[in-house]
């Protein structure tokens, strides 16, 4: 190619001063000389940290279900420890003013039974505490033992692929194939007697991580072709530290969602067990269970069925909204600070 | 803004007529959490019938947006001013029922990536004859052959049956034919061509550039081109306009602004541009006194013998064969750019090296040592001996990850550094980049694409590597960044001494940077030797043509560079294509 002729004179020069494209590169020049002071290293949890408690929604889901937990955890008291309602939720009492509640907002006052009596007299507020502790350790529960389970399969199946996909995905299947009332029924049969509550929550979340699962396998199956992943490969990063220190983080936001999702559905899921006779079994109670018993007080008697109500609703909202605060966090892309 | 009379020999020059486009005061405003961001502000210009006009400008120089702005392509969040006419024909707040109208039939649009741009589950013809049908009052019959018809014009090969392929049946330079078919279907008054020729390989570059040329020629359409590649501009365009931050900073004849640049931006823009053939005129690297081949008794950094690399098959389809008996070895110190299309199997053959790919057969030693067929645990203690700085630095830094703890991972997995000392470390490392300490707690997506480079390559260098496989590493940056990414790359070349495969597609880079030169077709090895012996006197057919097909921002120089590459086609020097 003789006819390219490279004029000399007029040849580039890379090396030469741009000054005028400094600012396409500008922080590198104009930073380098000046902020030579060292800078503390900070944590990629700080920052995460910092961004959930700027977070408005995530924290005022935070507040009210602290309040929740601790109203129903410090009212009836947990296990051996007394709380400072005095009333037993077992024990029935005599009807007053035909079991209506007694809570009084302005002038504030509780009264004897602020959340009324139900039909045998039993104090309301005590059994609505009692049913949320059994609610809130069930749906706990379901989110650790389903995340937990689902996360590591879909991790290991996305990662690993080949055989370990097949074998895991094909339980995965499996599992979900099998109807979830029929083993509910059957477990509940031997854990009403075993774990009560402790056990259903556990069962749930051994039946419910299969969507999870699937997800963070599809998440996991485009991330290990990402170029990061291939430059940790390349200095010699474990398998494990692929997976959880590189895939993993790029996947909360995916279980985070996931997670809250489940948590909330799984206390729908226990009222439903519950109304089949499946779930919480009396005297034992929680809360789907309180909306179960009392459905034909309705008419007569309508707080029985809208307190716990109130209180389910409370907490799924809540715990959706700090999903969604977590979710914000973990995503430096959606930093609404910067922007 | 003035109007310039087209002046080229054999362009039709029809100054009574009303210009195709008129575009005056546009400016374009996105709304982003609640304030109005500027993207372009005061563009104006016009393009006159039969006219190229090229919008040039960095990645953020709002060139795209202002002429998506035009079509009313933009999201809702935009707010646009001004005014833009089609002859004559208002676009700006026309209601969307008259834009649909404009769109496809008075101007015909072609995008950056074929593949996306293109339904991948509809045949190609359908999609043409689509345009045809929602535009013209034929019938479906009439507009197959219209579409075939246009297949033709388009030099598609075999057009009949190329009428119900898919997209993902064709190949990239077939796929951007298509949709220049489907630009020109209703022979627009304009064509606007957003980066057509950016995701395609050098050689089907040119041959989209003369088709473009061909066809604008034949039908007369004005066309507006958008890029950042003043080697493409300077093929095509008569005038020119470069943008910077939104605003219009020169335009004028393309002759006039690539000669005598009247500001500043563009005279620096212009000698950003890699320019194949001016760094061995400018004589900058003393290389010819150095022996072809290194010394044999030194123990190259690398050497690779009889490297085949296959891709393992599925059930029927047999194992695909991506680096066919390659041999070569760079020297302690040396750089040996390896050039080739997509699909030559010089990334496969980069990664090969830093242990990403299974070595099918043959051998990769690096500094003395075997890699080819170890296993994880044997080859981990080998691998600081080699890094790698990969083509896309955000796609290759951990977006979950602070750039510190990016730059740290190579020292805590191999030297199981932690807290203080690790800090240190990334820190003389940061500074060896030239960034600043302070961007240690940054994450990928707070820094520009220059700046995340140059993180990509402070981790590459970490370990202190003996060999560096540098793929592609600037080919996603603007030019003024490349050029800089460029020079700090060469500096710490010089500083450290390591040996390093460049990969690159683009000559005129490689030529900056490397001292010896290996040329990838096919897998196979078609020639290798010194800079000046393979750029000024190649040998092998395909890196003649390789070479003449590669734009070179001068308008002059190009046109000849045109004529020459058309007779050395028509003589059939590349009978093997």
């Amino acid at each position: 190619m003789n006819d390219r002729d490279p004029r000399s004179t007029e040849a580039p020069r890379i090396e030469s001063d741009m000054a005028g494209l400094v600012a396409a590169d500008t922080d590198v020049l104009e930073a380098a000389p000046t902020a030579q002071r060292s800078v503390a290293a900070r944590s990629s949890a700080q920052t995460i940290l910092l961004r959930f408690l700027r977070h408005r929604a995530a924290m005022s889901g935070l507040v009210v279900l602290s309040l929740i937990v601790l109203l129903a955890f410090s009212s009836i008291g947990f296990g051996p420890v007394p709380g400072w309602w005095g009333l037993d939720f077992r024990v029935p009492m005599p009807l007053e003013d035909g079991g209506r509640p007694t809570l009084q907002l302005w002038p504030f006052s509780l009264g004897a039974h602020p959340f009324g009596q139900d039909n045998i007299g039993r104090d309301y507020f005590a059994l609505a505490m009692k049913g949320t502790q059994q609610s809130l350790i069930i749906a706990f529960l379901v989110g650790l033992v389903g995340t937990a389970v689902g996360t590591v399969i879909g991790a290991c199946a996305g990662y690993f692929r080949g055989t370990t996909e097949s074998v895991l995905m094909r339980m995965t299947d499996v599992i979900i194939t099998i109807p979830l009332l029929a083993v509910a029924a059957v477990i509940a049969q031997i854990s009403g007697g075993v774990g009560g509550v402790w056990g259903l929550g556990i069962f749930l979340g051994l039946v419910t991580w299969t969507g999870l699962a699937r997800i963070v396998r599809g998440e996991f199956l485009s991330l290990r072709e990402k170029e990061f992943v291939d430059a940790a490969r390349s200095v010699g990063a474990s398998s494990g530290r692929i997976i959880f220190r590189h895939i993993l983080p790029n996947t909360i936001g995916v279980i985070i969602v996931a997670a809250t999702l489940a948590m909330s559905s799984a206390i729908l899921l226990e009222s439903a067990l519950s109304f089949l006779g499946f779930g919480v079994r009396p005297p034992a109670t929680s809360l789907g269970q309180l909306i179960n018993n009392y459905r034909s007080a309705m008419g007569p008697r309508p707080w029985l069925f809208w307190w716990p109500g109130l209180f389910i609703i409370a907490i799924a909202l809540a715990v959706n909204f700090i999903g969604d605060g977590l979710r914000d966090a973990f995503d430096p892309r959606q930093d609404r600070a910067k922007a | 803004m003035t109007i310039h009379t087209p002046t080229t020999a054999g362009r039709r020059v029809r100054e009574d007529l009303d210009p195709v486009l008129e575009v005056s005061g546009l400016g374009v405003d996105f709304r982003v959490e609640g304030e109005w961001v500027t993207a372009s502000r005061d563009v104006s210009f016009r393009i006159m019938p039969g006219e190229v006009l090229a919008l040039v400008g960095e990645s953020g120089s709002g060139k795209s947006v202002s002429s998506m702005a035009i079509l009313g392509l933009l999201p809702r969040n935009a707010r646009v001013t001004g005014s833009a006419k089609v002859r004559g024909k208002e676009l700006i707040g026309a209601r969307p029922a008259a834009l649909r109208a404009v769109r496809g039939n008075d101007v015909g649009l072609i995008f950056q990536e074929p593949m996306t741009a293109l339904n991948p589950v509809l045949p190609v013809g359908f999609q043409v004859t689509e345009v045809l049908l929602s535009h013209q009052n034929i019938s479906p019959e009439q507009a197959r052959e219209r579409a075939i018809e246009l297949f033709r014009l388009v030099d598609l090969p075999n057009p009949e049956g190329r009428f119900d392929a898919y997209p993902h049946q064709l190949s990239g330079g077939q796929r951007q034919r298509v949709m220049i078919a489907m630009a020109i279907a209703c022979d627009p008054v304009l064509l606007i061509a957003d980066e057509p020729t950016t995701a395609l390989d050098v050689t089907v570059q040119a041959e989209i550039l003369d088709l473009l040329r061909d066809l604008h020629e034949r039908l007369d359409s004005a066309i507006l081109l958008i890029t950042h590649d003043m080697g493409v501009v300077a093929d095509l365009a008569d005038d020119l306009v470069v943008m910077r931050d939104g605003a219009i900073v020169e335009s004028g004849p393309i002759r006039k602004v690539f000669g005598h640049p009247e500001q500043t931006y563009t005279r620096d823009l212009l000698s950003a541009v890699p320019h194949l053939g001016a760094e061995i005129a400018a004589g900058t690297l003393q290389v010819s006194d150095r022996a072809e081949e290194p010394a044999p008794a030194v123990t190259p950094a690398l050497d690779l013998r009889n490297l085949v690399i296959e891709y393992p098959g599925r059930g029927r389809t047999p194992a695909f064969r991506a680096v066919d008996d390659v041999s070569f070895s760079v020297a302690p110190g040396e750089v040996v750019g390896l050039v080739g299309e997509s699909g030559s199997g010089k990334t496969t053959i980069g990664r090969a090296v830093v242990g990403l790919l299974p070595v099918t057969s043959g051998t990769v030693s690096i500094a003395g040592a075997d890699i080819a067929g170890l296993s994880k645990r044997e080859l981990k203690p080998l691998r600081r001996r080699s890094a790698i700085v990969f083509q896309d630095p955000a796609a290759s830094l951990n977006p979950r990850m602070t750039i510190g703890e990016s730059i740290g991972e190579p020292l805590l997995l191999h030297e199981g550094l932690r807290k203080a000392p690790l800090d240190r470390r990334v820190e003389e490392l940061l500074d060896r980049v030239r960034l600043p300490h302070a961007y240690r707690n940054r994450y990928p997506h707070e820094l520009s694409g220059g700046q995340r480079q140059r993180v990509g390559i402070a981790r590459a260098l970490s370990l202190g590597p003996e060999l560096l496989v540098a793929d592609e590493p600037t080919s996603a940056l603007d030019v003024s960044v490349q050029a800089h990414v460029l020079e700090l790359f060469k500096e710490l070349q010089r500083e450290q001494g390591f040996a390093c495969l460049f990969i690159s597609h683009d000559l005129a880079v490689v030529e900056i940077l490397a001292s010896r030169i290996a040329v990838l077709r096919n897998g196979k090895l078609v020639e290798i030797g010194s800079r000046e012996g393979v750029l000024l006197n190649p040998t092998d057919p395909y890196t003649k043509r390789l070479i003449a097909a590669a734009p070179v921002p001068d308008p002059d120089e190009q046109e000849s560079r045109r004529a020459a590459r058309a007779i050395a086609l028509a003589a059939g020097a590349d009978a093997d294509h």
